[in-house]
């Protein structure tokens, strides 16, 4: 059995952002991720991010993901790559794939960072071939420079949506609306600004009633929805449209929590259920810290913090570093924090996860 | 279906062109670049068909979770494309249903 | 959020003057000044800290919406490529009796040329009509944001927010 002082599950912006602090403190730190690249859904991300300068705001997220590497390695971190982590059991022991052969690897400390899926809304020809998240829109142009398709209907406003919109505008791709059953865009104005000002329609209070082609999508009919989110006959709109693009939402990937019995609760604006965890990103079980959109749907910037808090928490825990160090440097980041979680798009968050952090008192 | 020159990305760095096989027809793609966006780059985007139904499903999620882009790849079924590097030569092919019964090799 | 963008997905006309972003006519018609188009509580800074003429304040508090000081502003196009949303252009009314001049920020491909002909677009992607393209601009600093300068009719100075190209 292998067995070291930090195992982080996860290089996405908060595994490695955590690897980062807890590392630049001495602790000697692995990073398994399943993927054959690092860096999470960072390096699809090539809009300038919002913030201010000690967020990196106005920074390209693959630039940001290129840094975070760079840090890991230079502080010795390894990143272990094609590295499935099977379960987590008792006393910090996981099974990991390495190499086609199942190890055993135990951590003093386990942070969980493992992200989030994408969801998915159910319509007539939902399975037609075409009918693709919006992630894996991004994931074609933005990594692999493929176009998911030529013609494309978007579904879903918030950020995702009107910022993948914007991105397949920026490969070539034609975006012929976006729409979303709720009567307002769910992202920045600044976002769907963006797009509107390039001739796309936003359709709200709408949804796709029926994907049409024969093997493939070759069509979508969408139809207005009343208040109680009933389809309202006779408002149909048909687009002709190769692909349909879906941004609905994400939800935390949250198996090795809760399989290893971590306490979770529910938090509908987090994204479904998510593990309860302190102000340190500590769950209900002492070793196991967690960080990233596994412990509530936010956004890159907001991930990278939590990272960085749950690695400096363990270096602490781990006797690397001193009280009043810890607490200066915590303070600083929570504070940064604070930045982000506010507005009318930040304060759910914010109050969600004092909820979470009350939580794990009760 | 490629992008030749992307506004922030500048030129994609690929692979070099190999020649690989698409139900026994001959296509060139990049390699080192996940199976499913050769193909999608060619605008193939039927996978395979499901087990009870016959229905046609193609890539949903691009990141290896969904399994939706399976196929049958060097004779090995459930294979997820879209994470599944392409290499010279490699014989990709529809999955039908649960895909073939016995493995070679 | 404004009820027209978050209706429509883009800012009206009455929402625009209500915001604290943009400069007065009298400041237009005296030459290049910025117009941010930036009403909701979201937090972002760059702006403020790209202003080295201290022209727009956002505060300690990074969700309170950027205010213009248009005395202030230069119009010297710093904060255009480094806004996130994008939502800062220059306009410059002073550009000659009947014309004006937009600078926006422009991240598609391929860039306009000098002088080419293109057609200005609104906020909503309505086709206004023709103009010039008076300079692109396109530095390591504006990490591949370039900034395209139109000249169009006066009375479209505080419309044309985007275009397409004709080829």
């Amino acid at each position: 059995m292998q067995r070291r002082e930090v195992v982080v599950i996860g290089a996405g912006p908060a595994g490695l952002s955590a690897a980062i602090e807890a590392a630049g403190n001495g602790v000697d730190v692995v990073v398994f991720d399943e993927n054959d690249r690092p860096g999470g859904q960072l390096f699809k991300q090539i809009h300038k991010f919002f913030g201010s300068k000690e967020h990196r705001a106005m920074e390209r997220g693959f630039n940001i993901g290129k840094d975070l590497l760079e840090e890991a390695k230079s502080l010795g971190v390894s990143v272990v790559l094609n590295a499935v982590v099977l379960g987590i059991y008792e006393n910090g022991v996981m099974n990991v794939v390495l190499n086609d052969r199942i190890e055993e690897v135990k951590g003093e400390r386990i942070l969980v960072a493992t992200g989030a899926s994408e969801n998915m809304v159910p319509f007539p020809g939902w399975t037609l071939p075409g009918v693709i998240g919006a992630g894996a829109a991004q994931t074609m142009t933005n990594i692999h420079g493929v176009r998911p398709g030529s013609r494309l209907l978007m579904v879903g406003s918030g950020n995702v949506g009107v910022v993948v919109s914007y991105q397949m505008v920026q490969a070539g791709c034609e975006v012929v609306a976006v729409i979303d059953a709720a009567p307002k865009v769910g992202g920045y104005g600044v976002h769907a600004a963006k797009i509107a000002r390039q001739g796309i329609p936003f359709f709200l209070s709408h949804t796709v009633k029926e994907a049409h082609g024969a093997g493939r999508v070759e069509g979508a009919t969408i139809i207005q929805v009343d208040d109680k989110w009933k389809p309202v006959p006779g408002t149909e709109k048909h687009f002709e449209v190769d692909t349909i693009c879906v941004a609905v939402g994400l939800t935390p990937m949250t198996k090795l929590l809760g399989m290893s019995g971590c306490k979770m609760t529910y938090i509908p604006v987090l994204g479904g259920a998510v593990p309860v965890h302190d102000r340190d990103q500590r769950t209900s079980i002492p070793t196991t810290y967690v960080a990233g959109d596994v412990s509530g749907i936010e956004e890159a910037s907001t991930a990278i913090l939590e990272g960085r808090i749950a690695g400096l928490a363990i270096a602490r825990s781990l006797g690397y570093l001193e009280d009043g160090a810890f607490l200066s440097r915590r303070e600083e980041l929570l504070n940064s924090m604070a930045g982000l979680r506010d507005g009318p798009h930040g304060i759910a968050r914010r109050e969600a996860k004092e909820l979470i952090n009350a939580a794990v008192q009760g | 279906m490629r992008i030749e020159e992307h506004p922030i990305l500048g030129t994609f760095e690929k692979g070099k062109t190999v020649k690989f096989t698409f139900d026994g027809k001959t296509m060139e793609g990049c390699e080192g670049e996940p199976i499913a966006m050769a193909l999608r780059a060619r605008g193939v985007i039927i996978h395979r068909y499901t087990t009870r139904r016959n229905e046609p499903r193609g890539v949903f999620c691009a990141i290896g979770r969904c399994t939706d882009c399976i196929m049958v790849v060097d004779g090995v079924p459930n294979v997820r494309t879209c994470v599944t590097p392409l290499r010279e030569g490699v014989d990709v092919r529809t999955q039908m249903g649960k895909g073939p019964e016995r493995m070679q090799g | 959020m404004a009820d027209h963008l978050s209706k429509k997905g883009y800012i009206s006309d009455e929402e625009l003057k209500l915001g604290s972003g943009v400069p007065s006519e009298q400041r237009r018609r005296r030459g290049p000044v910025a117009v941010i188009e930036c009403i909701e509580a979201i937090p972002c800074n760059p702006c403020e800290s790209s202003c080295k003429a201290r022209a727009i304040f956002v505060g300690a508090d990074i969700t309170h919406p950027p205010e213009l000081f248009e005395d202030k502003c230069i119009g010297c196009l710093s904060c255009v490529p480094i806004c996130p949303g994008q939502a800062i252009f220059v306009v410059d009314e002073s550009y000659s009796d009947q014309r004006a001049s937009v600078t926006m920020p422009y991240e598609f491909s391929p860039l306009p040329e000098k002088n080419e002909v293109v057609t200005a677009l609104d906020r909503s992607g309505q086709v206004l009509g023709d103009a010039t393209v008076k300079a692109v601009r396109k530095t390591k600093k504006m990490d591949r944001t370039a900034l395209v300068t139109i000249e169009a009719p006066r009375e479209w100075s505080m419309k044309a927010r985007a275009f397409r190209l004709k080829r």
